[in-house]
């Protein structure tokens, strides 16, 4: 018997979100799920019934019903009270929970006897990518952020000259290089703005330059980096250097992003009213831990205000603002979540609490609340090492560099030193006449290295089979013993065998002439611009 | 024609034997170059036939008979090879010189006019040198079998390690010596001939244990090693015939060999000495991946029709050929593709690394033979730099030249060898047939990646639906 996905309308003011869209229902139905959807959930993102009908859903008008015939239920916000009260025994809830700030959500929700999946819980490790919602509502309020920017700031944001005069670059600050950031980073910049990031966690610096941002670092050192990826608190001796660095760029940028959190904390407070008065008139500051309380000590949450001529804009809603974007990648989060719990695609689910990713996402199994769950194993990005580091720079830097120098003077001594003896070992036994062939072998090999060493990579193979072709002079050794001449010595000379040996190396010998020259040439005329 | 004759004939050899070389530092006077090299071979030949080294036309007839079985084998094999086939080709040239080396060096010896003037120390040194030629000729001769095998796929390209083969190989070292020594005591031929055949065997079982050991990635290091020993022992045949050109020819040869052998390595960050010792064995390497630094996480498969997609959204596009494209003969798609994507104002370029392949250049060779131009084929230091401006990194059939671990991981097997920066792309698209580790049998951080797609398949098959796709 295959399980019913229901998709409630969600019903928080302002919501404008839906947890699916016509493209996954249709996936979800190919999981072996049947999906119905409730009528005009959709509106608000620009997604008609017909779409959902076309897709293969099922539409239902009445609430209560859609609530109670549905087995599994994706809503994007948690639920309100009354939805709680909709929640019959053995359902499964999928949505956004937030449990350690809603600890008596979660009590409701354990006493409704239901299982509950929390996107906002699901581990941050490389395999639950997929499924990490937060870090796709993340990305589009990177987005907005920088959007809702430019709609309130009164310039552009690249630089130009005009006929009418020059334009001088927006300078945007952003601070806090998660997802959020990173996005509003990249969007300003592509916008062309000068984009500044800060964070604590000196590492996200590649990435701030990777979208085209540049990173401030606060000059106090402290590892910022805390389990899974996120931010700490950090010591009063940062914190102080660190509003040493805002309150400059405050002076000089037009537009501050805030994105910085702590989970499970208030967010931290890192814009002062002061800094906000030092600010040129007409800028801007979108204040994206709205939610949380704010980095800006001004900020109203889920409204816009203007103070000392700054807009200061502390919409919590950003994502919501891009419906359409937001609902799609929500809604392909928890398709990923479907593929994890159905493993079988025959349309029934396994909550698998051995399973680390849903045991991470689980908050309330079968109406015992399992959060928090047990520490993560593995972090996406552990927390470095401070000691690992520097051991394993120090024996490389030995290899080369200062303390290198000295070997290699002393592995260059013993080469002259052996060389120098075998010399003196030639030099003392040899002929003249050896010698006058050696000295051309030696001069020989120098003028092969010089020459070799300017031949292109590009052309190593061609370089091969023309020496090999060249080798092949060899072929002289055998054509001079066919019929030397006797000059009168008359010794019995095994004329046979020789011409045997003779004539056999000057057929290899010649195979490899002609053949390699030919090859080198038909190799050499496809090389062209 | 006289001996000056001759030998002024033999120095113009030598000067346009180096001017081919010379000439093959640049696409554009390769073929010049090459043109050289014919020449100073011709001038070279015609010089000792039409010379004084050989009497009466008897002789000439002889010569003019094996030279024209020989140019015709060679001239038909030239013709017919394919261009993945190169590294066979070049391999089984060089058992040839090898072979000639030996033959020559035996001729030499059972011939009396040869020493009949020499005595004393000129006497011991023109049979070192007979020796020594022997020896060199026959390890190229029998290495370069192996080789030829191993890169045809005839024989396995597992590396063949016998227990205590460091050892076999230096008693084997020390009775070459020894009978070396006896040899040039030896005071009729037919006893010399005894140390000299059994010192010929033993070369020859050396040259094919040498080859044995060494596994298929480490293939660029043996073909240009072997190129080298040719050389040598073209060198080693001069000596012993006193041949100046021979010397030279050889000298010019052997070194370019060994610079050769000297890139690939430092391009694998290996000693060459551990090369030749054979394997990853050495350093116990292997086992090292298990521990702690497995890369963990899941691959994300991608379809041709997306890959399709992303090649037609990006501006930037780098594409790291490896073997397998080789394997896959998927070079001519591959310039299709590139061709496409250029017309519509994509900026396509090619990233070599120096040991793609199984030869130096391998893969220059191979797009060449699909007329992909040279200017966009680059190495890898000329390109490593713009990969976080690259949009999609492809790449096809090469594993271990693309892995992360070479820089971030000091335990990996292949830590500090110079890779390509795929990773650093904004997406890379990585052609496998299946998730089996490369050569080094390292497991790649790189699939593992968050912006890392894996199109699995055939290389060619999915190239050519790629194609189909973004044509579409």
């Amino acid at each position: 018997m295959p399980l019913t996905i229901g998709v409630p309308k969600e019903v928080a003011a302002g919501e404008k979100r839906v947890a699916t869209v016509p493209e996954v229902v249709e996936k979800l139905i190919k999981l072996g799920f049947a999906v119905q959807v409730e009528a005009g959930a959709g509106d608000a993102a620009t997604v008609s019934d017909d779409a959902y009908r076309a897709a293969g859903a099922q539409i239902v008008e009445d609430t209560a019903t859609l609530w109670s015939s549905s087995d599994i239920i994706f809503k994007v916000r948690g639920p309100s009270p009354e939805e709680v009260g909709l929640l019959s025994e053995g359902t499964t809830l999928v949505s956004f929970i937030w449990p350690a700030q809603n600890p008596e959500l979660l009590e409701q929700l354990a006493a409704r006897k239901v299982t509950v999946l929390a996107m906002d819980s699901v581990p941050r490790i490389s395999r639950a990518q997929k499924l990490d919602a937060l870090s796709s509502m993340a990305n589009i309020a990177g987005y907005r952020a920088v959007i809702e920017a430019a709609h309130a700031f009164g310039r552009f944001f690249t630089g130009q000259i005009t006929a009418a005069g020059k334009v001088p670059p927006a300078k945007v600050f952003v601070i806090g290089a998660g997802v959020a950031g990173l996005a509003a980073i990249g969007t300003a910049s592509s916008l062309g703005a000068i984009v500044r990031a800060n964070d604590t966690r000196p590492e996200v610096g590649d990435q701030v330059t990777s979208m085209g941002g540049e990173f401030v670092a606060v000059d106090y050192v402290e590892e910022g980096s805390g389990v899974g990826g996120y931010a700490k608190v950090m010591s009063e001796g940062f914190q102080k250097a660190q509003r040493d660095v805002f309150a400059k760029q405050a002076k000089d940028v037009d537009i501050i992003i805030t994105t910085a959190l702590i989970p499970g904390k208030p967010a931290p407070r890192l814009i002062t009213a002061e800094m906000v008065q030092s600010m040129k008139p007409g800028s801007v500051i979108v204040d994206m831990a709205a939610e949380q309380g704010g980095n800006c000590e001004l900020t109203e949450p889920g409204t816009v205000t203007v103070k000392h001529g700054v807009t200061i804009i502390g919409y919590a809603d950003l994502p919501s603002r891009l419906s359409k974007q937001s609902s799609t990648l929500y809604a392909t989060n928890l398709f990923r979540l479907s593929e994890e719990l159905c493993k079988n695609k025959d349309g029934s689910i396994d909550v698998n609490m051995d399973d680390e990713v849903l045991r991470g996402t689980t908050v309330v199994k079968d109406g015992a609340i399992t959060w928090p769950p047990p520490a993560p194993k593995l972090s996406a990005a552990a927390p470095q090492p401070a000691a690992a580091k520097p051991v394993a720079a120090a024996p490389k830097s030995s290899g080369h560099g200062k303390p290198g120098a000295p070997s290699s003077a002393k592995r260059a001594g013993v080469m002259f030193g052996v060389a120098a003896l075998f010399f003196l070992l030639i030099g003392a036994g040899a002929p003249k006449e050896f010698l006058a062939h050696f000295t051309v072998f030696i001069l020989a090999c120098f003028v092969g290295y010089m020459v070799v060493w300017n031949v292109k990579p590009a052309l190593h193979t061609p370089l091969m089979s023309v020496t090999n072709a060249i080798s092949s002079i060899i072929a002289i050794g055998a054509l001079v013993q066919i019929a030397p001449p006797m000059d009168g010595v008359a010794l019995d000379r095994p004329d046979g065998w020789i011409r045997l040996l003779a004539i056999l190396a000057i057929v290899l010998a010649t195979i490899n002439m002609f053949g390699g020259f030919a090859v080198t040439q038909r190799m050499l005329t496809m090389f062209r611009k | 024609m006289s001996y000056s004759l001759a030998t002024v004939s033999y120095i113009g050899a030598t000067i346009l034997f180096i001017l081919c070389l010379g000439g093959l530092s640049n696409q554009e006077t390769a073929r010049r170059g090459n043109l050289y090299g014919m020449i100073g071979m011709a001038i070279a030949v015609v010089a000792t036939i039409f010379g004084p080294y050989v009497a009466g036309f008897g002789g000439v007839a002889w010569i003019i008979f094996a030279m024209l079985i020989g140019a015709s084998i060679g001239l038909y094999a030239a013709r017919k090879v394919q261009m993945t086939q190169m590294p066979e080709l070049v391999a089984l040239m060089h058992s040839m010189v090898g072979l000639a080396a030996m033959l020559v060096g035996f001729a030499n010896y059972v011939d009396p006019i040869a020493a009949s003037h020499l005595s004393g120390a000129a006497k011991t040194i023109h049979e070192i040198e007979i020796y020594v030629g022997i020896l060199i000729g026959a390890v190229t001769f029998s290495g370069s079998v192996i080789a030829f095998g191993k890169l045809s796929g005839k024989i396995s390209g597992n590396p063949l390690l016998l227990p205590g083969r460091h050892w076999m190989n230096l008693i084997g070292l020390l009775v070459v010596i020894l009978f070396g020594w006896k040899f040039v005591q030896a005071d009729s031929i037919g006893t010399g001939m005894a140390y000299l055949i059994v010192m010929t065997i033993i070369a020859l079982a050396f040259g094919v244990h040498m080859v044995m050991a060494i596994g298929g990635a480490d293939m660029p290091v043996v073909v240009s090693m072997l190129n080298s020993y040719s050389g040598w022992a073209a060198a080693a045949t001069g000596f012993m015939l006193s041949n100046d050109l021979l010397i030279v020819t050889g000298a010019l040869v052997g070194s370019s060999g060994a610079i050769l052998s000297y890139i690939m390595c430092a391009a694998m960050n290996r000693h060459f000495i551990s090369v030749i010792a054979g394997g990853f064995g050495t350093t116990g390497g292997t086992p090292v991946a298990a521990d702690g630094a497995q890369p963990a996480g899941e691959v994300t498969p991608i379809l041709a029709l997306e890959t399709a997609e992303l090649l037609r959204d990006a501006k930037n596009v780098i594409i790291i050929p490896g073997y397998g494209m080789a394997v896959a003969q998927a070079q001519h798609t591959v310039y299709e593709i590139t061709r496409f994507l250029r017309e519509k104002g994509v900026n396509v370029r090619f990233g070599i690394h120096p040991v793609a392949g199984r030869m130096p250049g391998h893969m220059n060779v191979l797009l060449a033979e699909a007329k992909v131009p040279y200017d966009i084929v680059l190495e890898m230091d000329e390109l490593n730099e713009d990969f976080p401006k690259t949009d999609v990194a492809m790449v096809i059939g090469a594993n271990d030249i693309v892995n992360p671990g070479a820089q971030d991981d000091p335990n990996s097997p292949i830590a500090g060898m110079p890779v390509l920066e795929a990773w650093k792309a904004a997406t890379s698209i990585v052609m496998k047939r299946s998730m089996a580790s490369g050569y080094a049998g390292v497991d790649n951080p790189l699939f593992y990646k968050e912006n890392n797609r894996m199109l699995f398949g055939d290389a060619k098959k999915m190239l050519d639906e790629v194609l189909i796709a973004l044509k579409a």
